[in-house]
């Protein structure tokens, strides 16, 4: 199995670093924005996004987590039913903004299954995404991001693989994989 | 593990305990979705569901509706009363019809024991039991302990009472197995007459004074006197029943300890439960109606999932 890698804690520190000011460049104080991580793991991405922007503006933010499990499109097209995480998401987002966040932006079906899950909690004024890879060319849905870590071009046979102190792993290391030929 | 090991929910005793483990994950993100401002998700908007019930049943059936609604599954209603039952069609004809309309799943209540795993032998769909006469009820249990499971964290070593009409009720059944699985202590309170005979078989302690049950138990399920399946008298009246059985606010100060109070309902206040206990700060038959609609959506959603 062939891996490269693509982020060390190093670069990601300086692209976390990036998307926070591009976000404050666009969000100014945040009172009217709040920020939603997708389950499962784009909610320790927005974690670090959320941590540092505060520490940044010195103000509090709101920070919600959103499960899509109920939402996805593949319900019945999987062998086994996917498995639920919570969600929560302890404020009103009617007529706000939202900026929702995910590790990898892949297909685009589990963002698609989010905007869905997310109008369950009141229409936003608007949605944003980032992503911390964006994996291109290989979107089914038509969904972009509107921030982005890092663009990397990838074929259906590879994979990315996330692996965040955050999650319990021992450094921060972002990994192009290729899957093994069957 | 993130699928059931059957196709059908027929009762707990078929079940393993990491299908329950996995039923109450899956039931906790489901009490978020009820407790929304919009309580519905998408999930089984391609499943029609049949709520077949040869038995009445009001809380049962509205739970499993509700479920199945705030899943967005399409759902057809039967009841034996306004049907061609009455004509003398036999069950697997009935269902089989329902099923040739395109129907997904089978949410059924009979009133002879086995009649669902019968079906399930004879058909394809899913098939929910919702109580097969004094046999078992499956979502009635696993919303018991899931609402045990919440107040008290986990069921391992805790002991659990469950007091009055035994031998009629399916819910003590189905409630046994669950409470086992989980590893929890069992004990059945009531009258004699009301205690199946072969009970102890189950493992379970056997207790005829309810008094000596409170003062053993952290959670004790109440049950209803099922007068409408009695066809001889097992107690001379409810006022002596009520007098032996009956429990009351005075009975749980004089325990002064934590005690939880449960009923599956619909409760005989004032024959198995007294008002000031049924009302009182012990009780959980509320949370566990709410729990029921969670848990129930969570049966379904499991059951359906996956490739057919």
């Amino acid at each position: 199995m062939q891996k490269k890698l693509i982020l060390d804690t190093h670069l990601l520190n300086i692209t976390v670093n990036r998307l926070c000011q591009q976000l404050i460049e666009n969000h100014g104080d945040f009172s009217d924005t709040a920020i939603i991580g997708m389950q499962p793991r784009g909610i320790y991405l927005a974690e670090m996004i959320h941590r540092k922007l505060e520490s940044d503006i010195n103000r509090k933010i709101d920070l919600g987590y959103l499960d899509t499990t109920f939402y996805r499109d593949d319900f019945r097209r999987r062998d086994t039913p996917v498995k639920a995480n919570t969600t929560k998401v302890p404020f009103i987002i009617e007529d706000r903004n939202v900026v929702l966040i995910d590790d990898v932006l892949y297909t685009g079906r589990s963002v698609r299954a989010a905007l869905d899950a997310m109008i369950a909690f009141g229409r936003p004024q608007k949605v944003e995404l980032l992503v911390l890879v964006n994996r291109k060319y290989t979107r089914h849905l038509p969904i972009e991001p509107d921030y982005v870590g890092k663009d990397v071009n990838t074929m259906d046979t590879q994979k990315v693989l996330v692996e965040l102190e955050a999650q319990g792993f021992k450094d921060n290391k972002i990994w192009l994989i290729n899957k093994e030929s069957e | 593990m993130s699928q059931l090991s059957q196709k059908h929910l027929l009762g707990i005793k078929n079940i393993t305990r990491e299908d329950i483990e996995l039923i109450f994950e899956t039931a906790r993100s489901f009490k978020e979705v009820i407790n929304r401002p919009i309580k519905k998700v998408p999930s089984l908007r391609d499943i029609t569901i049949a709520n077949v019930f040869f038995e009445n049943s009001t809380r049962t059936r509205l739970s499993f509706e509700l479920a199945e609604k705030r899943l967005s599954a399409d759902v057809v209603n039967f009841s034996s009363s306004t049907s061609s039952v009455k004509k003398g069609e036999t069950l697997l004809d009935t269902v089989n019809n329902i099923l040739a309309m395109k129907v997904d799943m089978v949410v059924m209540r009979h009133s002879s024991p086995g009649a669902p795993h019968f079906l399930a032998k004879h058909i394809n769909a899913n098939i929910v039991n919702a109580g097969d006469g004094t046999h078992e009820h499956p979502t009635q249990a696993l919303l018991d302990t899931y609402s045990i499971m919440e107040k008290h964290g986990s069921l391992e070593g805790l002991k659990v009472a469950i007091i009055g009409d035994i031998l009629h009720s399916r819910v003590a059944i189905s409630n046994i197995f669950a409470l086992q699985k989980l590893g929890a202590e069992v004990m059945v309170c009531g009258p004699n007459t009301l205690l199946p005979k072969f009970i102890g078989a189950l493992g379970v302690k056997m207790e005829l004074d309810v008094r000596k049950a409170l003062r053993w138990c952290d959670v004790a399920n109440v049950l209803r006197i099922q007068l409408e399946r009695q066809q001889i008298k097992y107690f001379p009246s409810l006022r002596e029943y009520s007098l032996y059985y009956g429990i009351n606010k005075k009975m749980l100060d004089e325990l002064d300890k934590e005690i939880t109070i449960m009923h599956p309902g619909p409760i005989n206040r004032g024959v198995e439960l007294n008002s000031d206990v049924a009302d009182s700060e012990h009780s959980i038959i509320l949370e566990q109606v709410q729990n029921g609609v969670a848990v129930r959506m969570a049966v379904l959603y499991l059951l359906a999932g996956g490739k057919d």
